[in-house]
């Protein structure tokens, strides 16, 4: 039985997972306005083809920062101080990005709308490559000091292992995306985001796999669950090769399965290489922030396990109902909102 | 500056501006959710053109609440990452509920209901925006839970030196939650009415679209003056709740050093010395203070020097006295500002009553179009009395603000953090007021977005995504 300490674990893992999951499309939808569209009805079909989603995909990360603050307040408090800057310009652009969307349509003049399509791209490629960075970092250890106090210079944050995180998430992120347009456009949209899906899983299974050896060096997490890491990265590898072949038979809603499911995976290997540790102290292993040493009481758990077992198949159940409402194409004769 | 001033002033600015944003949405999920209760029940278009425009400026007002409510949710870590280790295991709670249970509600069904116009039935895209309303309402509720907690906790034990939760019914049913929930949702609810009774009558003076703004008014007005007056009664139970929570900043708001006598009178007018702990050039109104703290015409209410006495001996040393002016006019500037609501208010009443709205006082009108500032105004006061009233306090007794902020961020990182947050807040502020003014330059005939498309809605033949 899970102890309510671990449940917590599980439950923040969980939320991130569905976080990377969903708004890694909307993230990727928001790059492809300036990579794959190729004129403003194209731009407006993509922003509408995520309209009514990304918001609440968003709050996913709230809620995984939420859930963070109320389980494991030192984890809280010493990830967001510690990682100060990059929180403030992932920040900035998630306000950038998310009045955008809203904004962009509210006027007819070039440089208004050439605006806020710029906000829109920062604000989709940066929040997905700096969170990245963070995540990157807290397997690599960071120097972090008997108090829990994280004092980075530069280097411990960027440096050649986070960046190529980033760089493969913000990929992954679009290739993901580029399914997603793949389920919600129709003509000729349709056929270049699958032929540029296509094309960009090359290098992004090359970026996927550097990360892995890298991992495998310059980290201590396959040394502490090899195995599961292990069927891990074979459960990647297949989702990946399957992900290919769903793209070649032109198979959408599998191919973005499988993009998920890689991502998904990715993330996931994250926090199984943490576990029972969810910050690592360069410094001193007994400086680790720890899943019992970074919690809250054992009341406070209690009442949030209840509160989020109650709550959480309702959320569940009513996304999945949006989904399913919203699940016609966009098509660029109709009335678009945005 | 040091990175507590710093931090102080990025905390303030964010805030304050969020706060600008989010009693208007509150305020407006209810009305336009009447509106279209309305439209459903009534079958009358207007009243789903009503619905839609004043969704528009929702929309807008929304996007700009939401984004600069993200902030919120990490800053507690990145600025003021001791107090978060010290009350996470209480304050941190109601933050993740809030989360799951008001974010996911709202931007799931706010989605809803702006894409599903023709998606859904009426019944369940008006179910939609009361969906919305009601999330808002939690989440007002929640957040409120956790600054409760910050005002009088409670539900809690001192544990290895945090304040770890012992009772989360203590911490939903804390007094000054019963009253500061209903005193901050009815206050937006009339700021939304607020807003629409003064753009109503701006467009009633131009005579552009008589009926529509009419109606608008009208229910608008209804809404507006039941809060309103709701605000000011809820704020009298807040105020007696404060002589016996936090004296300090009820001495404080009423600028009172010495004892204030047996019955107390309410200080109208005061210039104050801090330095010297006196004022001079008072106005006073007999019994009156005594009547807010107690609702009878005698009591005494203590003064800062004896409460600072008091404090020194149970909490040590120190300086317990809260900035005493800006506790004094922000209080003075929030009744101001509700007593002028209220009285508008009735005055609507009275011209809707009696059936004069088709000859509306030019004047009137135009106080009602100026009154959409009354409540911003009021929101802000109030909530700058009561964070400043409880200072130096985060958690009043327990925790002090010198204590709470991040001893690893430098003052140039906070600086830098302020200077791009107010930049951005300030550019989205600007683009807002633009984007109010055109859309309501445009009326509510004229909605679409400015695409130069006007094929029909949603043509019937959509392929199938998962087929």
């Amino acid at each position: 039985m899970l102890s309510l300490n671990e449940l917590w674990f599980v439950l923040i893992a969980v939320l991130f997972i569905g976080f990377f999951f969903l708004e890694g499309f909307d993230f990727g939808v928001g790059m492809e306005t300036q990579l794959l569209a190729k004129n403003d009805t194209e731009r407006r079909v993509l922003i509408n083809s995520i309209g009514p989603f990304w918001d609440a995909n968003e709050v996913w990360l709230l809620t995984g920062a939420g859930a963070m603050f109320a389980a494991f307040p030192n984890w809280y408090a010493t990830l967001f101080s510690g990682f100060y800057i990059p929180f403030v310009f992932a920040l900035l652009a998630l306000i950038a990005r998310g009045v955008a969307f809203e904004f962009r349509g509210k006027r007819d003049s070039l440089a208004w709308k050439r605006t806020w399509d710029v906000c829109i791209f920062l604000g989709s490629f940066l929040p997905p490559f700096l969170l990245a960075v963070v995540f990157a970092s807290f397997i690599k250890g960071l120097p972090i000091d008997a108090n829990m106090q994280m004092y980075a210079g530069f280097t411990d944050i960027v440096n050649i292992y986070t960046v190529v995180a980033g760089i493969t998430v913000v990929l992954l992120c679009l290739v993901h995306g580029l399914m997603f347009t793949t389920l919600r456009t129709i003509g000729d949209l349709q056929v270049r985001a699958r032929k540029l899906g296509q094309k960009l899983l090359i290098p992004l299974g090359v970026l996927l796999l550097g990360f892995v050896v890298m991992t495998y060096f310059m980290t201590d997490i396959f040394e502490k669950r090899g195995t599961v890491l292990l069927s891990i990265v074979i459960l990647g590898i297949i989702a990946y090769v399957l992900a290919g072949y769903f793209m070649l038979k032109k198979k959408d809603s599998w191919a973005f399965g499988m993009t998920g499911a890689v991502f998904a995976l990715s993330v996931a290997s994250i926090f199984v290489g943490l576990f029972p540790r969810v910050m690592i102290s360069s410094i001193d292993q007994a400086f680790n922030l720890t899943i019992t040493n970074a919690a809250s009481g054992h009341y406070s758990l209690k009442v949030m396990t209840i509160v989020a077992l109650t709550l959480l198949p309702f959320v569940l159940g009513y996304q999945i109902w949006s989904y399913f409402i919203f699940h016609k194409r966009v098509h660029e004769k109709e009335h678009l909102e945005y | 500056m040091d990175t507590i001033m710093l931090s102080r002033i990025q905390f303030a600015s964010t805030t304050i501006f969020h706060y600008f944003f989010v009693p208007v949405s509150i305020g407006l999920a209810l009305l336009i959710a009447i509106m279209e209760t309305m439209y459903v029940r009534k079958g009358d278009e207007e009243y789903k053109r009503m619905a839609q425009f004043w969704g528009k400026l929702f929309l807008i007002n929304f996007a700009v609440g939401v984004v600069t409510g993200i902030l919120q949710e990490f800053q507690f870590g990145m600025n003021w990452s001791d107090y978060s280790r010290f009350v996470g295991d209480v304050f941190g709670a109601p933050l993740a509920v809030e989360a799951l249970l008001a974010f996911f509600l709202e931007s799931t069904f706010i989605g809803l209901w702006i894409f599903g116009w023709d998606k859904v039935s009426k019944k369940v895209h008006l179910l939609s925006i009361w969906m919305v309303a009601f999330g808002t309402m939690m989440s007002a509720f929640w957040i409120l839970t956790a600054n409760s907690f910050m005002q009088h906790p409670v539900g809690f034990t001192i544990n290895n030196g945090r304040a770890e939760m012992n009772d989360i019914f203590a911490l939903i049913t804390n007094g000054q939650l019963l009253v500061e929930f209903p005193h901050t949702v009815l206050a937006a609810y009339a700021t939304g009415a607020f807003l629409v009774t003064g753009i109503s009558a701006y467009k009633l003076l131009k005579k552009q679209e008589v009926s529509f703004f009419k109606k608008s008014f009208q229910i608008a007005a209804i809404v507006g003056i039941i809060s309103s007056v709701g605000v000011a009664v809820a704020g009298h139970a807040q105020a007696q709740y404060l002589v016996e929570t936090q004296p300090m900043k009820m001495a404080a708001s009423e600028g009172l050093w010495g004892e204030s006598g047996d019955p107390a009178p309410w200080t109208v007018w005061a210039n104050i010395d801090p330095t010297n702990k006196t004022n001079s050039g008072e106005f006073k109104i007999p019994y009156l203070l005594s009547f807010l703290s107690y609702s009878k015409f005698s009591g005494e209410v203590k003064g800062m020097n004896q409460l600072q006495a008091e404090y020194e001996q149970q909490y040590g040393p120190g300086d317990y006295i809260p900035p005493v002016r800006t506790t004094f006019w922000s209080f003075r500037i929030m009744v101001a500002a509700g007593t002028a609501m209220i009285v508008l208010g009735l005055y609507a009443i009275y011209l809707i009553w009696r059936k004069k709205m088709d000859r509306p006082n030019t004047w009137f009108m135009r106080f009602m179009f100026w009154g959409l500032l009354l409540p911003p105004i009021a929101n802000t006061a109030g909530w700058v009395m009561t964070e400043f009233g409880r200072q130096p306090w985060t958690v009043f007794g327990l925790m002090q603000t010198k204590d709470s902020v991040s001893p690893n961020i430098t003052s140039g990182q906070v600086l830098f953090s302020v200077i791009s947050f107010t930049t951005i807040y300030l550019i989205l502020g600007l683009v807002l007021v633009g984007l109010f003014i055109k859309v309501i330059k445009k009326g509510p005939y004229a909605m679409d977005n400015d695409h130069s498309d006007s094929h029909d809605p949603y043509n019937k033949e959509g392929s199938h995504a998962f087929s």
